[in-house]
């Protein structure tokens, strides 16, 4: 978490997912039925999904600590396709050996893990978290804590949580709902995530596992790929414009002469988010359709 | 003992550890016990929940030592956030495993742990007394040295205890309960349910028995002692009367009639009244 998780502001804890139960049965969508959907255009939310789950690509047999909605039902996307060997918890302490619709519980479990040992796996490496950010920079620094003065904060979030033990020793992504300038800031308030410039001014204890991959918003993927380690518009989302994201950011954004889009998913990806993972289209509260 | 003769052996100005994390498994009973009692000027160490926010409402925290607040269902604690934004109480904000290897620390009697969170975060800002340290060997790494968060009294919540203090968790996670004991000068835990010695392992294995006699001073029984918070398997958390807690909480006139209904008389008076509320909501 949470956080570890720890679980966070809308999906910045430890706890993936809070809030919907949904009753026992997972599996194939009850509502949708095969056909329905399955046909219907790409959704933004989808596009975003997709995006998450590039994420942990070629990640191995490491732990995926997604943070929200659309992480969640990306990392699972990722689990039942091109990455199999994922760890995955089920936002408390128990690691799934199924993969269930968000929201249900899984039917077979292979592990546990407890916040002590998370909070001790984060610092062997194994584990690649997507934790939300109410305020990110230019160089992936993250913050989750308050807003304002910290002394007397004009407006108090989560706190640190595990931001600053996640950032130093496991890659670290970022999931942005609702990309904008308030978001997207010059400087942050306080760092709770690490950022590139901040890790190397630190020294080596900082830079020796610090790795921020991605950041996911509703409008594109952005990475730090760049010689000083500035942000980098990597791919926007289907349907989203360069001005569009040069508007909805605070600062000066790298990007390239020739901007590709977000790929499209495949059709049994389609299917397994509509029918297997999300079949209630939880995604589209997260990510306006 | 009751929670009301673990509340009359603290004393305002201490550091009280407080078990559980976020909206899970907090010792609420015991926390509501402090709230009727005069104990104030309180230094807590928690991963903050609403017994955060309740005390900080209560104005008994002068020092608060976190990495969060938060009620996980509803993610910002508001009492939590708007003392903070009074400035109501001096705040210690490490990261989750910083305050996990500061009690560590402490239960080791050692005076401080290195880790490699905190560096280049605001962390290290925020807290101008935190020191790093560098390694002898040939790595030469600097680390931070997490303080020992020592502390007078801890107070955790558990499913099942003896009467000497074994106690016993039942759900999934076990938090952090065992290292707040350690690392307190005296500790109390409360329980859904106080078993003869011999009942403990027959409702889970040995190692679920997490609180060993020799660091709990004292054990309230107390029946869901642990409400709105989770407390698995004896009962989920009470997401109606949390919401009701965070709506009130977040109005002043509606906060006064919260504490006149549900904190104004004893931990029966409590339950009776969070019963009612339920009524009132199946209406």
């Amino acid at each position: 978490m949470s956080g570890t998780d720890a679980r966070t502001g809308p999906g910045t804890g430890a706890d993936s997912g809070a809030g919907a139960r949904t009753g026992g049965g997972s599996g194939t969508g009850p509502g949708g039925g095969p056909g329905t959907g399955a046909d219907a255009a790409v959704t933004r939310a989808e596009y975003c999904v997709v995006a998450c789950a590039e994420a942990w690509r070629g990640a191995g047999e490491v732990l995926a600590s997604p943070m929200g909605t659309v992480p969640t039902i990306g990392a699972r996307l990722a689990r039942l396709t091109f990455s199999p060997d994922l760890l995955l918890t089920d936002g408390e302490a128990l690691l799934m050996a199924d993969v269930p619709a968000v929201g249900a519980p899984p039917r077979v479990v292979e592990g546990w893990l407890p916040y002590r040992q998370h909070l001790a796996l984060v610092t062997t490496g194994r584990r690649h978290v997507m934790m939300g950010a109410s305020q990110i920079d230019r160089y992936g620094n993250q913050n989750i804590s308050c807003i304002g003065d910290w002394e007397r904060p004009t407006r108090q979030l989560l706190g640190v949580r595990g931001a600053p033990v996640n950032t130093l020793n496991n890659p670290t992504s970022y999931w942005i709902p609702k990309h904008s300038a308030r978001v997207f800031v010059e400087r942050v308030d306080m760092v709770c995530g690490v950022g590139y410039d901040r890790a190397a001014a630190a020294g080596p204890a900082a830079t020796r596992y610090h790795r921020v991959p991605e950041v996911v918003s509703d409008l594109g993927v952005f990475d730090f790929e760049t010689p000083d380690r500035g942000m980098r518009l990597r791919s926007l989302h289907p349907g989203v414009t360069v001005d569009q994201v040069r508007e909805a950011t605070g600062f000066a954004l790298v990007i390239p002469d020739e901007v590709p889009y977000t790929r499209e998913p495949t059709a049994e990806e389609l299917r397994l988010v509509r029918e297997e993972i999300d079949p209630k289209g939880l995604r589209d509260r997260e990510v306006r359709p | 003992m009751t929670a009301d003769q673990v509340v009359a052996e603290l004393r305002s100005g201490m550091t009280i550890g407080i078990g559980g994390w976020g909206s899970r498994r907090k010792p609420m009973a015991l926390v509501r016990a402090l709230l009727r009692s005069d104990v104030t000027d309180l230094t807590v160490v928690s991963y903050g929940g609403p017994d955060v926010g309740l005390l900080a409402a209560a104005g008994r925290i002068r020092k608060l030592v976190t990495a969060f607040g938060t009620l996980d269902s509803i993610p910002l604690e508001p009492h939590f956030g708007a003392a903070r934004r009074r400035g109501d109480f001096e705040l210690v904000e490490l990261d989750e495993a910083m305050v996990m290897w500061g009690l560590t620390a402490a239960s080791h009697r050692l005076p401080f742990m290195p880790v490699r969170a905190g560096i280049a975060s605001d962390v290290m800002t925020v807290n101008p007394s935190l020191r790093t340290v560098t390694s002898p060997y040939g790595d030469r790494e600097e680390l931070v040295a997490v303080p020992a968060l020592t502390m007078d009294a801890a107070l955790v919540h558990l499913n099942r205890a003896d009467v000497h203090g074994n106690a016993q968790y039942l759900g999934p996670d076990p938090y952090f309960d065992d290292l707040f004991c350690e690392a307190a000068e005296t500790a109390y835990v409360s329980c859904e349910r106080i078993v003869e010695t011999a009942e403990l392992v027959k409702e889970g294995g040995p190692q679920s028995l997490l609180l060993k006699r020799a660091f709990v001073s004292g054990v309230v029984e107390a029946p869901n002692g642990a409400h709105f918070t989770s407390c698995v398997p004896d009962h989920d958390r009470d997401e109606a009367f949390q919401r009701h807690y965070a709506e009130a909480a977040r109005d002043p006139g509606a906060w006064r009639a919260f504490t006149e209904r549900f904190l104004s008389g004893d931990e029966d008076a409590y339950q009776a009244a969070v019963a009612a509320f339920h009524e009132e909501e199946r209406a």
